[in-house]
This record gives structure tokens, sequence and C-alpha cells, in this order.
């Protein structure tokens, strides 16, 4: 997999924004903007602190433009900015937990409830309380289940949570999250798999059916 | 990962992830994809973790708060004035 192809042509936007060219930079924090707004939630639970660590990594951004040679992507950069200033925000504020550690993230972790599956028999390991579709599809968008989602990825562990914003939230490839994060390709993967199993579990709680009346 | 026969449904319902991520070896794949072929169920899981992905994908739809793009403008205007 290579990275999602910028959307900026972002050369040519680090140049003219080193020049001070003010519509350039509005492009850029339109661009990228919200989307650290958003994982800088993920690091730091409080709204206000969020925006805090957002202006604070802009700060950074403009003082390292100079510096700024494109061996990675600008947005790769960026977020990991974003990363260092919203970590060292978070230390400041008494929350020091390491980051890549996989520790306290409920270590035995299985994507589904083992009660979930024939304990023995023939069929041992096959579903005994399988998962049925969800229907109707429409309920997957509205605004109740945006907001299980939401809930879901906010409580979860924070290394899961920084995960499965950026991948699948923001649309971030794994190289991508891998260079942001520093973390190696299997950890990536095996915090997004809990991420999005912890997700599921709580789509299907909600959208599954219910006895009737 | 390596497996050696028939993977079970709580196997298989681990390696969603590594499925989707394009990680497991041909063989593991195949293995995966057999499984499916007669098991509806982990389809519907598949199913579900797919639409899961897309789900996370609609908390996207956001602007910035105003009066954070005007404190970001002035902090590039302050920069800029050196």
């Amino acid at each position: 997999m290579t990275e999602v192809a910028p959307t900026l042509d972002e050369r040519a936007l680090v140049v003219a924004v080193r020049a001070g060219d003010e519509a350039a930079f509005r492009r850029l924090i339109a661009e990228y903007g919200p989307a650290m707004l958003r994982v800088a939630r993920r690091h730091v639970s409080d709204h206000a602190i969020a925006e805090e660590v957002v202006q604070e990594a802009w700060l950074g951004v403009l003082r390292g433009l100079e510096r700024f040679e494109g061996r990675s992507s600008l947005k790769t950069w960026v977020f990991r900015i974003l990363r260092n200033t919203a970590i060292s925000r978070a230390e400041r504020e008494g929350r020091t937990v390491p980051f890549s550690s996989l520790d306290g993230d409920g270590g035995d972790d299985h994507a589904v409830e083992e009660s979930r599956f024939q304990a023995e028999g023939r069929w041992a390991g096959h579903w005994a309380a399988p998962p049925e579709a969800w229907s109707p599809e429409a309920r997957l968008l509205d605004g109740e289940t945006r907001g299980v989602v939401e809930r879901t990825i906010a409580e979860l562990p924070r290394a899961q949570a920084i995960v499965i914003s950026l991948r699948d939230v923001e649309g971030f490839s794994p190289e991508e999250v891998c260079n942001v994060l520093e973390i190696s390709e299997s950890n990536q993967r095996v915090l997004l798999h809990r991420a999005r199993s912890r997700v599921r579990a709580a789509l299907e709680d909600h959208l599954g059916e219910r006895p009737g009346p | 990962m390596k497996l050696s026969r028939d993977l079970t449904c709580a196997e298989v319902v681990e390696l969603v992830t590594e499925y989707l991520e394009g990680g497991l070896s041909a063989r593991d794949r195949e293995r995966f994809e057999e499984h499916l072929g007669f098991c509806d169920w982990c389809v519907t899981y598949l199913d579900q973790m797919r639409q899961t992905v897309d789900a996370a994908g609609r908390l996207r739809e956001e602007d910035l708060d105003p009066e954070l793009q005007d404190a970001l403008i002035e902090a590039f205007r302050g920069w800029r004035a050196g």
C-alpha cells in the first residue's frame, strides 16, 4: 500500500505559507485543522485543552516550516507535531501513560465474547450465538448510531482510540499512522483490531434485534 | 500467523482485521475465504466490520469552529510579523 495521494499541492503550499501568504495558510488549516482537533481530543479529553493543543501545534508547524524538507509528507509531519504537542501537554496535566504500551488495554482481549462460541463438541469454536445482519441499513446512518460510535471510541484505551481515529475516521493509510505515531505495522494492526472489534460490538448492541414489546 | 487446519469462527473474528488489511499470507487468506464459503455467520461478521469502518468515517463531517480558526489566523499573522 502507498500513502494516499495528497489532496493539496503540498510543496507549493509550503512555499506560499513560508512567504506569508494568508490564503495558503487558510487552506492548510481548512485541510488539517478539523482532523487535528478530533485527534487531539483522543489525546486529551477536555475540549478546551484540545483546542489549545491544536493552536500550540500550529505554532510548532509555523516555526518548523523553514526546516521542513519534505522527507515525510506534510500531513505526516503536521500530525507528528500534533502528537508530540499533545503528549507533552498530557504530561503536564499529569497523564503520563506511555503511548505505545499495550498494557492496560485489557490484556486478554477477545474480539467477541468467548461465550458466543460453542465450547465443546464437533463444532467447538463455531458460533453458538451468531451475529445477525443489521437492518435496516439506514439505522447505521442516523445520529443516534453516530453518537454510539463517538462514545465508544472516546472510551477506548488511548492508543486504540488514536489509531482508529487516524485510520477509520480520518482515512490515514497504515503507513501514515505508523509514521505519525512511530509504532510498528503489527502494533498498529493489533490496536486497530481491538478498537474496531469494540466499536462493532457496541454497534451490535445498539442495532441488534430486540425482543418485541 | 500459521494455521494448520480449518479455521473456527472464533479464529476468524480475530483474523478479520489482518484479512481486511491484506496482512494474511496467501495460504491463510485462502483458508479464511474457504471458511467464509460455508459460514454465512462469519460473512455477516465480516460485513459488520466493514460497516463499522464506514460508520467511523462518518464522524469526519465537521468544520473547524470559527473561533478556533480566527485564533489560528491571528497566530499566523503574529508569526508573519516576526
